[in-house]
């Protein structure tokens, strides 16, 4: 089977004159858990809102598992692969964190407003099914004594939590995070590592944004560095902390100078 | 599974009893009684209905009046002396239901893009257009008899039993009014089993995430477009059905019936009641359905016993204590005297 999980082509995206992505094209490859860093403004949220159809692209195309996503329609993105969190939280507050991750598996499901209504045993069958796993993803990211409580209601660290549940309710190919860490105090960020690494371990493809370094370095296998909307390097952590243009990016012209 | 054991039986029992037992309680009191009951409960079939829009979807819809309103033409054009057509209830009520989703859906796929204040503007030009069409579309052809309305519309008949007129039954009357009570009674209980069971469904759930962050529900997989536009065809055909019992009842229909006060007085019985939670909906709706008539007919007697004149009109009165209690309301309970708690409770039981 081709290795090549996501595969983005030249994307290009403009809002008014400021073109916030500028040509990015970047591969995934199954099994790996992939950072994309950058300073503020980067462009590195655009990506993100970009591959799930979010915002429409000017330019260029994304490949999932060989197939091309249809980017004006962020559900089917969601329903092909990719499942996301957002640098903000964004949960459904006033639902129970139960309902979250249940609302994370419609794409799952088939039940419609007829069968709803007649409460038919398929209807039934499936309902069932999708609280049971829901049940099992609270669970698996432990946060399973919460299950009741509004989302809205919960702590800070278990909304981030309760946020992957929900993602990973779409049993998506890949992943995506969008600054899981941002926020949380050392054992959360320690915790949330260990989840990640976790999930990449049991096969799942993760894509992170993270301003962590230290958390990046330590977590992510290969590393893309985004700065105004251009990919300036590529690569495993350890070459990326010693490339000039990386260094200089963050840290301004000069400072790569020995 | 929840045990359900005695005391909950016994309760449903006695509801059951009162709600059969009441027309004849309340015709004791005036005849007049039955009739207000009556449009009280095709107040809550249009509140659930606008419910489903507004409350669980979050889509703020002004002019679900015009739901009512095609449901109510479909009924008068229908079965009336008018074009001299008199179709059976069981086509003409399913069709009312059927057009005012069509409606839902037109009114639904243009607005699909607009969010809150834009979509109630949308909306509420969308209600008077609807109107407006009724009150002039009687040339150059005599669609609807325009400001006259449409008369002698027929009753309700279903096997045999003919709803307009009065009759006995063991020795008991039965009036016009307390036999629509129990069609009603028999419809409220279908529409709310639906809306129960819908609430807390696949679709109930996306609606709901909608409503939170649309954001969100995209990219949780759900095609926000669709569920929006189900969420109209949905809360419109209740609003269908409600203005063909209204039509029947009635027997008369004009387009005065369906003015933007009858939107307005709908979306705050949701809101009094509390956006998204069936029951507080009914609530809702049976108090602003209620509290104005029982001032109507309460004012004017205490006025004249205490002043020996009236002093303040009863019209102006209950305007008066109407938006208070809506600003009193909004103020010490804004999610609505009985709001949504997304069945947290239930569910804890069951676990």
């Amino acid at each position: 089977m081709n290795s090549v999980l996501l595969e983005a082509r030249k994307l290009t995206k403009r809002f008014g004159g400021v073109i916030a992505l500028k040509s990015v094209s970047l591969t995934i490859h199954r099994g790996e858990i992939y950072g994309l860093i950058g300073p503020n403004g980067a462009g590195k949220t655009t990506f993100f809102n970009v591959i799930t159809g979010l915002y429409a692209c000017d330019e260029g195309e994304v490949w999932l598992a060989g197939e091309r996503l249809d980017l004006s329609r962020p559900h089917r993105v969601a329903a092909a692969g990719i499942a996301r969190t957002f640098q903000n939280v964004r949960l459904f507050a006033n639902m129970t964190a139960l309902e979250n991750v249940m609302v994370g598996r419609h794409a799952k499901g088939r039940a419609g407003v007829i069968s709803a209504i007649l409460r038919t045993r398929g209807e039934r069958g499936e309902e069932a099914a999708m609280r049971a796993k829901a049940m099992e993803l609270l669970r698996y990211v432990g946060i399973e004594r919460r299950a009741y409580d509004l989302a809205g209601h919960l702590s800070y660290g278990d909304q981030r939590r309760l946020e992957i549940a929900r993602a990973l309710a779409l049993e998506p190919k890949l992943l995506a995070l969008d600054e899981p860490a941002a926020g949380m105090n050392a054992t959360e960020t320690e915790a949330l590592r260990q989840l990640i690494e976790g999930l990449n371990r049991d096969g799942l493809t993760v894509l992170l944004i993270e301003h962590d370094m230290r958390f990046v370095m330590g977590l992510c296998h290969r590393i893309a560095v985004l700065d105004y909307g251009e990919k300036i390097a590529e690569g495993a952590p350890a070459e990326i902390s010693r490339d000039a243009r990386v260094i200089e990016a963050y840290l301004g012209q000069g400072a790569a100078c020995p | 599974m929840r045990q359900l054991r005695w005391p909950y039986w016994l309760g449903v029992l006695l509801v059951a009893a009162t709600l059969l037992l009441l027309p004849f309680a309340l015709s004791a009191i005036g005849t007049a009684w039955v009739r207000i009951t009556n449009l009280a409960i095709l107040f809550v079939f249009l509140a659930l209905g606008l419910n489903i829009v507004v409350g669980m979807a979050g889509l703020l819809d002004l002019g679900y009046v015009a739901f009512y309103a095609v449901g109510a033409y479909t009924w008068a054009l229908l079965a009336s002396p008018h074009f001299d057509v008199h179709w059976p209830a069981w086509a003409i009520l399913p069709l009312g239901a059927a057009l005012a989703c069509v409606a839902g859906v037109l009114l639904g796929a243009p607005t699909l893009r607009l969010r809150g204040d834009y979509l109630a503007i949308v909306t509420l030009g969308f209600g008077e257009i609807v109107r407006i069409f009724l009150n002039n579309l009687s040339a150059p052809f005599n669609i609807t008899n325009g400001p006259k309305g449409i008369t002698r519309i027929d009753g309700l008949s279903l096997a045999g039993i003919q709803f307009n007129a009065s009759e006995t039954f063991l020795g008991i009357p039965f009036t016009a009014p307390i036999k629509y009570y129990y069609v009603l009674l028999i419809l409220l209980l279908v529409i709310l089993i639906i809306n129960l069971r819908l609430a807390d469904s696949r679709i109930g759930r996306a609606w709901v995430a909608i409503r939170e962050d649309e954001i969100a529900a995209k990219a949780c997989g759900i095609d926000t477009r669709n569920v929006k536009l189900l969420a109209f065809a949905m809360g419109a055909s209740f609003g269908g059905i409600a203005g063909g019992m209204f039509a029947a009842i009635q027997g008369f229909v004009s387009p005065e019936s369906f003015v933007l006060n009858e939107s307005i007085m709908i979306l705050a019985m949701v809101v009094l009641g509390g956006m998204g939670n069936v029951w507080g909906v009914i609530a809702g709706a049976m108090l602003l359905s209620f509290v104005p008539e029982l001032l109507r007919y309460t004012v004017e007697p205490i006025q004249r016993a205490l002043f020996g004149r009236m002093l303040i009109e009863p019209e102006v009165l209950r305007m008066l204590i109407f938006g208070a209690a809506l600003v009193l309301t909004m103020r010490f309970r804004p999610a609505g005297l009985w709001p949504e708690k997304r069945h947290k409770q239930e569910m804890s039981v069951a676990s």
